[in-house]
């Protein structure tokens, strides 16, 4: 057997036990204290913290936008800002909340969790995973700076041609938003093939295809939507740069190309996006549920067959947002009919949670309230949504406040109310802290009314005939009073947060102390130390059951034979989870922050001229050879 | 009040009871084994997307045009034929180069690297020889616009095969060339094959479908 | 409280807002077209099939959330009978999910089909979009019985018009919420849409794409009036300019001939002839100035004219320096171009 050359005297885990296995496996899979060390983690739980806190920082800044813009409609003709700033606020509010918010955010927590829930020691291409963290920092930070110096976008977080184009923005605004998109696509792809490959190939022994949680089903299915939708933005974005930078005529109607073709690049990604940031969303809950209604959940087939059946349709709906744009009527009510049909996985997921509870016996803790919150909003989004896919209902209200409405009740109710959940779910895991129940209590009941004051008068300026995108309107047309209610109501989800953020930061300090599985919840998250130690499981444990806490109350099987020498992990068979290699896994180097220093300078590079596109590739090819060559650590010559 | 301390009880860490030893696993693996294959296998779902969008655009901006090509002649064939013709010839020594890393057969491998290095930058020489037989520029028009795209997107595929071969090349013959190298030589080879199997679609594109 | 005894307060609440406004100057819920009255049939026959189906989950989460589970602490141990029950149950919910969207999806189409309709049209308008104004040109058989105007439609009661949508530079959408919903003007595409005004009054539009700085001052009006009336307005806007009658005005028309401003706009009959900006051949008739942004008056025009980029931020008109007569008189001829 040519594979097996394992040295002869190799440190096992099955020679240590107890206090001493776990020391010496954190030192190997820890990360060093030190600025360099820092920088060159690639622990999957300190790099997905760092997803997670910038993630909530970009949602916060967006918010800002978005009061700055609820204070500006609060009342007509309004002098607080004009329409320049406006619509570069309204640009960087969607951007935000899509490409810095909406799409990291599922992985941040994927990147977390997965490995935990999995029973794994680390993600699948650590170092990949660092790097795109680093993207991700950098194509954010871009777009925030470029705003502060006034070169924020301002066509949009959908940047339709040709006002984006060449002739309609000249300048550099818009190519900070293509940009932008590169940047962020390329580390949400990276991502998205991590978490596959983890989910794949790196789960413990014995968590075959029925016993991986939902929670992990969801941010696969997600990652598989992801890798399929966003090279089409990333194309969309590319071919935007080219018209604008090198004179390509893809978009110019006027030479052959055409306008709409952006509009079908972008919604083929589009509306995808809404699914992946709802999946995550879906995650959480399936996670949540069983827990607190302590019984394990109802129909957990058929969750997972809405979930690729969700996966599957949402490619075929992008048209829908292309309703008014003249495309021929069959072919648009064929979109109408596969729009509808999503209602049927989602539905059934609807079902299935209800019937998880119904049997249950609901334990009223933070969670599960925001879970109920999910329910009460997202459902009502998802319902406005099937009028939004007729296509004589969508005319009229189309690029209205109704459409904004709708898609905040689907966004916010489908990913935030789970999301803000979940933090209070994994915060004791993430941190060995409890969140405050009382202020959570406060942070629910604020979240959930300011969200229904700010838009639910939405629907009725939208069916009053006010449009989407205006930095004004007249006092004449009737839309103040209910634009102020709405602007009241954010204000107050604002305070929401801000009670979010009191409770993380006092509950970081003096928080109950949690212990490994306060909720007494059955994955495997729940079987390591809050906060878990740098190789989360001291043994590599065996999965019996789909709740595998809940299965084995005396404590869990394990497999042993893994080094204690250098960084090793079980690699497995995709169906049986069987085991088929001890993998070494990277050791932490600082040169994924270098390619991305070189990437994301190569990009911004190139929104001032072509050719920096030439001078960057020997620095990124360097990065890259740095990064792949060996480094003779043990774990580089296995 | 903040934590539920009900039924069950808490899991303990080190109640472990261990029920199977891995230490007789090998280290390293060959194709669907190694998540290096499947984490390839993503790349292939996220470029090869790119390439289908890329010739989506293509296709639609024909239908879009009641003339194509818009250009007084279509694109001269001859050096992406004998590229595409090249590439075709270039599975055979890939192939044998993926026979020899899973046999593990350092010298033949080096061999093989050095051929398939060499093969890969000629096809990216004849590549760039092929813009010069496009007769329209990439700021002419559409038609321009997305065949110098096609073309340059599956270039950059060329260029970074190229690297990574390379890369590898050289490593093969320094000390680090053992175990799961073999299988980075084989992922390797797996990469190639899409390359050249995204080339043929738009291969058709650029050349032949102006001349329908 | 419970959240779904919340929703159910809510909701009455909810229905009667919309109600209880009656500014519907530019509203779907103010049709006026058969077209609009279809539309909003449907939009109230989807929202109560969905409100109740909303209520349905409510009321079953509400009644989900009571602990009625009696056996056993384990949360693995489940009565196979229950279920099994509750699978039957919720196929049947997903199978009358289905059930439910086959019916909207054939009500939409049906929907569809008669708003599309292609009907003999009386009137047609070729509409082409400006950053940030609305160009109309009325089509005729006879070219010189054909003219142009901006921002401001005229249409008969109770015949069908057809209009083109074209735009000159980017997207634009046309919306006249009581009329019709709304269609895309897109470079390089040409887009129709059809309505019928079936009562006289004046229904407000405005741009519905977002198109640049100033889409939120795109607006527009369509005039409906009986055929006789409509009929005197399209002879009167298809003749040159009134002749001035007062010595003020011809001093403005010489002013505003001598002026920069003819070199964007035109008035027929004079030697003001150019395109880039809104015809003004009888500027005076209009109701509202730069697109639906001000009230048509002389000291609107002429606060215009004086400051467009305080009133309109970023509009393509330039600041023109005229001293304080020439500006008097300027805003006194256009107001007489009737």
């Amino acid at each position: 057997m040519s594979e097996a050359a394992t040295a002869p005297r190799e440190l096992r885990d099955s020679e240590l036990d107890g206090p001493a296995l776990s020391a010496r496996l954190a030192r190997i899979w820890g990360t060093q204290r030190s600025i360099v060390g820092w920088l060159s983690s690639v622990d999957h739980k300190v790099i997905g913290r760092r997803y997670i806190v910038t993630a909530f920082l970009f949602l916060f800044m967006g918010g800002l936008t978005a009061i700055v813009m609820r204070l500006q409609l609060a009342q007509p003709e309004s002098k607080l800002v004009g329409p320049d700033t406006y619509n570069q606020l309204f640009t960087m509010h969607g951007s935000t909340m899509m490409f810095l918010f909406g799409v990291p955010i599922g992985e941040a927590m994927a990147v977390y969790l997965v490995p935990l829930m999995v029973g794994t020691r680390n993600i699948a291409f650590p170092r990949l995973n660092a790097f795109s963290y680093w993207v991700y920092l950098s194509g954010g930070v871009f777009l925030w700076i470029s705003f502060l110096l006034n070169i924020g976008p301002d066509v949009g977080w959908f940047a339709y041609v040709p006002l984006s184009g060449p002739e309609y923005s000249p300048g550099k605004r818009a190519d900070v938003w293509a940009q932008m998109i590169t940047f962020t696509e390329l580390s949400g792809l990276a991502v998205a093939i991590e978490i596959i490959v983890t989910v794949l190939k790196q789960r413990a022994p014995g968590m075959s295809l029925s016993r991986i949680p939902l929670f992990v089903w969801a941010l696969f299915v997600n990652s598989f939507i992801i890798i399929f939708a966003l090279p089409a933005v990333m194309v969309a974005s590319t071919f935007l740069i080219l018209d604008r930078l090198i004179g390509t005529q893809l978009f110019n109607p006027a030479e052959g190309g055409d306008a709409l073709l952006f509009q079908h690049l972008f919604w083929f990604f589009g509306h995808p996006e809404v699914y992946i940031i709802f999946l995550p969303g879906t995650a959480f809950v399936s996670a949540i549920i069983p827990t607190f209604a302590r019984r394990e959940i109802f129909g957990y087939l058929a969750l997972v067959l809405s979930l690729i059946a969700t996966g599957f349709l949402s490619f075929g709906l992008w048209v829908h947002h292309m309703f008014t744009t003249g495309l021929p009527q069959l072919g648009a009510a064929f979109f109408t009919a596969n729009s509808m049909l999503i209602a049927i996985p989602n539905g059934l997921q609807i079902f299935c949670w209800i019937a998880t509870l119904w049997d249950g016996r609901p334990v009223w803790r933070t969670p599960l309230l925001f879970v109920c919150g999910f329910f009460f909003i997202f459902v009502a989004g998802g319902l406005s949504g099937i009028m939004l896919a007729s296509v004589p209902i969508d005319t009229q209200v189309h690029d209205t406040y109704f459409v904004v409405a709708h898609f905040h009740y689907v966004l916010i109710g489908g990913n935030v109310f789970p999301l803000l959940a979940a933090i209070y779910y994994w915060f004791p895991k993430f941190t060995g802290r409890m969140l405050s129940e009382r202020l959570g209590a406060w942070n629910f009941w604020l979240a959930f009314i300011g969200f229904n004051v700010a838009f639910f008068p939405m629907h009725i300026s939208g069916l009053m005939g006010m449009p989407r995108r205006v930095y004004t309107y007249g006092p004449e047309m009737g839309w103040g009073d209910l634009q102020l209610v709405s602007t009241a109501g954010a204000l107050v989800l604002f305070a929401s947060f801000l009670v979010f953020v009191w409770n993380v930061l006092a509950s970081l300090r003096s928080g109950a102390v949690a212990g490994p599985n306060p909720w007494g919840a059955g994955t495997l998250e729940w079987a390591t130390a809050s906060p878990p130690p740098p190789q989360n499981f001291d043994h590599i444990p065996v999965v019996t059951h789909r709740e595998p806490l809940w299965a084995e109350r005396g404590g869990l099987p394990v497999v042993t034979g893994l080094s204690i020498r250098h960084r090793e992990l079980v690699v497995s068979s995709v169906a049986e989870a069987e085991p088929q290699l001890r993998e070494s896994s990277p050791a932490p180097s600082i040169w994924p922050l270098i390619a991305a220093v070189t990437v994301g300078a190569t990009f911004i590079g190139s929104i001032f001229t072509p050719y920096a596109v030439l001078w960057g590739a020997p620095p990124i090819a360097a990065a890259l050879t740095g990064w792949f060559w060996p480094k003779n650590t043990p774990e580089d010559e296995e | 009040m903040s934590t539920v301390r009900a039924e069950p009880q808490p899991f303990e860490p080190h109640q472990a009871r261990v029920t199977r030893d891995l230490s007789g696993l090998p280290t390293y693996g060959f194709g669907p084994k190694s998540p290096m294959w499947w984490g390839t296998l993503g790349f292939f779902v996220v470029e090869g997307m790119g390439f289908a969008l890329a010739l989506g655009t293509y296709l639609y901006l024909v239908q879009q045009n009641p003339h194509w090509p818009l250009a007084p002649i279509p694109p001269d064939h001859w050096a992406g034929t004998l590229n595409t013709l090249l590439l075709l010839a270039s599975l055979w020594p890939n192939l044998i180069t993926d026979r020899h890393a899973h046999a593990q057969d350092l010298g033949r491998v080096r061999r093989d690297l050095v051929i398939m290095s060499l093969i890969t930058l000629a096809t990216i020489a004849l590549r760039l020889y092929e813009f010069t037989g496009l007769g329209v520029r990439w700021d002419q028009n559409a038609y321009g616009s997305i065949t110098w795209v096609l073309l340059a997107l599956h270039l950059t595929h060329l260029i970074t095969d190229a690297g990574d071969t390379l890369v590898l090349t050289v490593l093969m013959f320094t000390r680090h060339a053992t175990g799961k190298r073999f299988s980075d030589v084989s992922d390797n080879a797996f990469y190639w094959y899409f390359v050249v199997a995204s080339w043929l679609p738009i291969y058709v594109a650029v050349y032949w479908i102006p001349r329908w | 409280m419970t959240t779904g005894a919340l929703a159910l307060r809510l909701l009455p609440i909810a229905l009667a807002l919309p109600l209880a406004s009656c500014n519907l100057v530019q509203s779907p819920l103010n049709p006026v077209s058969p077209q609009a009255r279809d539309l909003l049939w449907l939009f109230w026959l989807f929202t109560a099939v969905l409100a109740a189906i909303w209520l349905a989950v409510m009321l079953a989460l509400l009644m989900s959330l009571r602990a009625r589970r009696t056996f056993g602490a384990d949360p693995l141990a489940v009565d196979p009978r229950r279920e099994s029950r509750a699978g039957i149950l919720v196929a049947g919910l997903a199978v009358a999910t289905g059930l439910a969207v086959l019916v909207l999806t054939g009500l939409s189409f049906a929907g569809q089909r008669r708003l599309f309709a292609d009907e003999a049209a009386a009137v047609t308008i070729r509409a082409l979009g400006h950053q940030w104004w609305w160009e109309f040109q009325y089509e005729n058989a006879d070219p010189s019985q054909g003219f142009n105007t901006a921002n401001e439609i005229h249409v008969p009661v109770g015949q069908t018009v057809l209009v083109k949508l074209e735009s000159t530079d980017v997207i634009h959408s046309f919306w006249v919420p009581s009329l019709m919903g709304k269609v895309d003007l897109i470079p390089g595409r040409q887009n129709t849409l059809r309505f019928t005004a079936e009562r006289a009054g004046v229904y407000r539009g405005q741009c519905a794409e977002f198109c640049g700085l100033q889409h939120a001052k795109m607006g527009m009006l369509v005039v409906a009036e009986d055929p006789e009336t409509f009929a005197r307005w399209r002879e009167v806007q298809s003749q040159p300019r009134l002749e001035p009658a007062t010595d003020e005005a011809r001093a403005g028309e010489r002013a505003f001939v001598a002026a920069p401003c003819s070199m964007c706009h035109q008035v027929r009959g004079t030697r003001a002839a150019g395109h880039n900006g809104p015809e003004l051949t009888h500027v005076g008739s209009r109701r509202t100035l730069a697109a639906g942004t001000l009230p048509m008056s002389r000291g609107n025009l002429a606060a215009w004219i004086v400051d467009p980029h305080g009133i309109k931020p970023g509009v393509n008109m330039p600041l023109v320096k005229l001293d304080p007569d020439e500006l008097n008189t300027i805003a006194a001829y256009l107001e007489g171009l009737k």
